[in-house]
């Protein structure tokens, strides 16, 4: 028997505001416990709750970005549940009229193309923390509860653990160009839940849904996928049947486990929240946020090929996270080469981020330095041997390069009046490496070259030494 | 009608207790509340856009500026228990903790 895979996946994304989404408290992340509450995030009685006008604005540029249709007649609605992460006993969400339905989403799998639905996405409220102490006692830190979310839900288009992984990929880009969220799945600002579910192919029927949880990673969440399609079929080869559950992933083992069995649908007991109005999102406002929506990653990226002769994959590169991109035009904007900053980035910058294991804005490094360094070296004031002292310089102390360049006597030495009688001087001194030379041993010229840096202190500017180093060994 | 079942159900999403005699007691009283209410389903609201709100207003939105109303100490005042500034309080062997 052979199945076919259904996947459907859930995302919640925390959007990049600085007060909460019914609350005006402060929104941080890594703040003190319970700093940034305030009577509403704890649930005082009497309190009201207000709508944050930025969150819904990221929700409708999030929204556009997946094509979505955005709801021009919503209400917000009360999700009931009891949990100590929320001292309110509810969460206020948009259940019956979300922000935006029926947008989608383009993935490439093995060099087919294919569009991922969304069914819907929302703005709603995010929960606090608890942390469970080995006591009987649990510990409640507030600071998150009410951070602005928006949740989107995929139709079930998804046929494999790697269209999953691709969809996951493609929607984090999307939403990072926006600028609405970090989309950060280390520090929480994006959570994944998936429902997958198989069927003999052929069947109209979908199979039992199982839920997974516990994926920290877009990997985790593909090996989950993957570990449930064979477990699932096992299960039905052998003529055994599917329960209706929630699985956790083990990232040790790479396999699922039961956390619960789900007995009937959870019982939210929803209604229009009673202490919101109706909201009237207009055509113009819509019009207004998607005038002003960023650039796209794929946009930017045809740009870099086709107008500034970047590489494909280069490109590609360069636009796989918005601070990548952003820095690259900044650069570019300093009146730099293109394709130098391009190189400069994809590796020293790379280089340096993957030995610290640091993102490129936790560096001193700025476009504007990395802009003028690379100027320097095209202008023949430094060498690139140089040009490597002066990198480490500027991205570990946030050093101007030309600056330091002349302060510490770094400009490369380009007059062959002064290298010459350096040149002529290590030449009487190695007679044989000439002699190699007239052997045809190439070497001995690498050999010279390196002798004549070591003398300049690498300053030697290394086409005027290979130039007049040829001429005297030719001529000796 | 009410039932005494649907009562404890309600009381388990919300976490509540009761002894018996209450529940008793709640049976009776939600009946009557809910049978009231019931009443409106006798309206024929087939084609008729639902209210979802009685405010008189709408689409308030508050501009996004982060603000202190309270200071920390004034909202730990009434915590029953607090450690390292954070809440304590009791585990809830709930579906959600073995997460």
């Amino acid at each position: 028997m052979n199945f076919e895979t259904t996947i459907g996946l859930e995302v919640h994304v925390e959007l990049k505001t600085k007060s909460k989404m019914y609350s005006p408290s402060p929104v941080a992340y890594g703040a003190e416990s319970n700093i940034n509450t305030n009577v509403i995030d704890f649930g005082f009685p009497g309190t009201l709750p207000t709508v944050n006008k930025n969150a819904y604005r990221l929700g409708v540029m999030v929204g556009l970005a997946l094509n979505a249709d955005i709801e021009n007649h919503t209400h917000f609605d009360r999700k009931n549940y009891f949990y100590p992460d929320n001292p309110k006993a509810f969460q206020i969400t948009q259940q019956d009229k979300p922000l935006g339905h029926d947008g989608y989403i383009e993935i490439e799998v093995d060099g087919e193309k294919k569009r991922i639905g969304i069914e819907e996405l929302h703005v709603e409220e995010d929960a606090g923390k608890n942390t469970h102490g080995n006591n009987g006692y649990s510990y409640v830190d507030l600071n998150r509860q009410g951070t602005p979310l928006i949740e989107i839900v995929s139709k079930p288009d998804m046929k494999s653990p790697e269209e999953a992984y691709q969809y996951l990929e493609n929607l984090r880009k999307i939403i990072q160009f926006t600028g609405a969220s970090d989309v950060k799945m280390e520090e929480g600002s994006m959570r994944v839940d998936t429902n997958i579910s198989i069927r003999p192919v052929g069947s109209d029927t979908y199979g039992t849904k199982v839920e997974l949880k516990n994926l920290n990673s877009f990997n985790h969440v593909r090996l989950g996928l993957a570990y449930e399609e064979k477990r699932q079929a096992a299960i039905l080869k052998q003529g055994g049947t599917i329960g209706q559950e929630t699985r956790r992933f083990d990232e040790k083992s790479g396999e699922t486990f039961l956390m619960r069995v789900k007995s009937g649908a959870d019982d939210y007991r929803y209604f229009p929240e009673p202490d919101l109005p109706d909201y009237e999102i207009s055509p113009e406002w819509v019009a207004e946020i998607k005038a002003s929506l960023p650039e796209t990653a794929s946009v930017r990226r045809n740009h870099y090929i086709n107008e500034l002769g970047i590489p494909e994959y280069d490109a590609g590169v360069l636009t796989d996270t918005k601070e990548m991109s952003d820095f690259f035009d900044e650069a570019v904007g300093y009146d730099a080469n293109p394709k130098l900053v391009s190189n400069w980035l994809m590796g020293e910058v790379n280089a340096y981020l993957n030995d610290k294991k640091i993102g490129l804005l936790d560096t001193k490094l700025t476009p504007e330095h990395l802009a003028k360094m690379i100027n320097l070296i095209s202008n023949g004031t430094i060498s690139s041997k140089i040009a490597k002292k002066v990198f480490q310089e500027t991205i570990s102390n946030g050093t101007e390069p030309e600056e330091w360049v002349k302060s510490k006597g770094l400009v490369q030495e380009s007059d062959p009046d002064v290298l010459k009688p350096i040149i002529l001087e290590i030449l009487d001194n190695n007679q044989q490496s000439i002699d190699d030379f007239k052997n045809g041993k190439d070497r001995a010229v690498g050999f010279l070259v390196g002798q004549i840096m070591k003398q300049t202190h690498g300053q030697a500017n290394p086409k005027v030494v290979n130039k007049i180093l040829m001429a005297e060994l030719k001529s000796r | 009608m009410i039932s005494k079942d649907e009562i404890l159900h309600v009381a388990t999403l919300a976490n509540l207790k009761f002894q018996d005699d209450e529940v008793d007691s709640f049976v009776s009283q939600l009946d009557k509340i809910v049978g009231m209410e019931s009443n409106l389903s006798s309206v024929d609201t087939t084609g008729v856009e639902p209210t979802y709100n009685m405010a008189d207003t709408n689409s308030v939105f508050r501009e996004d500026i982060g603000i202190h109303t309270q200071t920390r100490e004034q909202m730990l005042e009434n915590v029953p228990e607090v450690e390292d500034n954070l809440i304590k309080v009791p585990t809830i062997v709930d579906k959600e903790d073995a997460e």
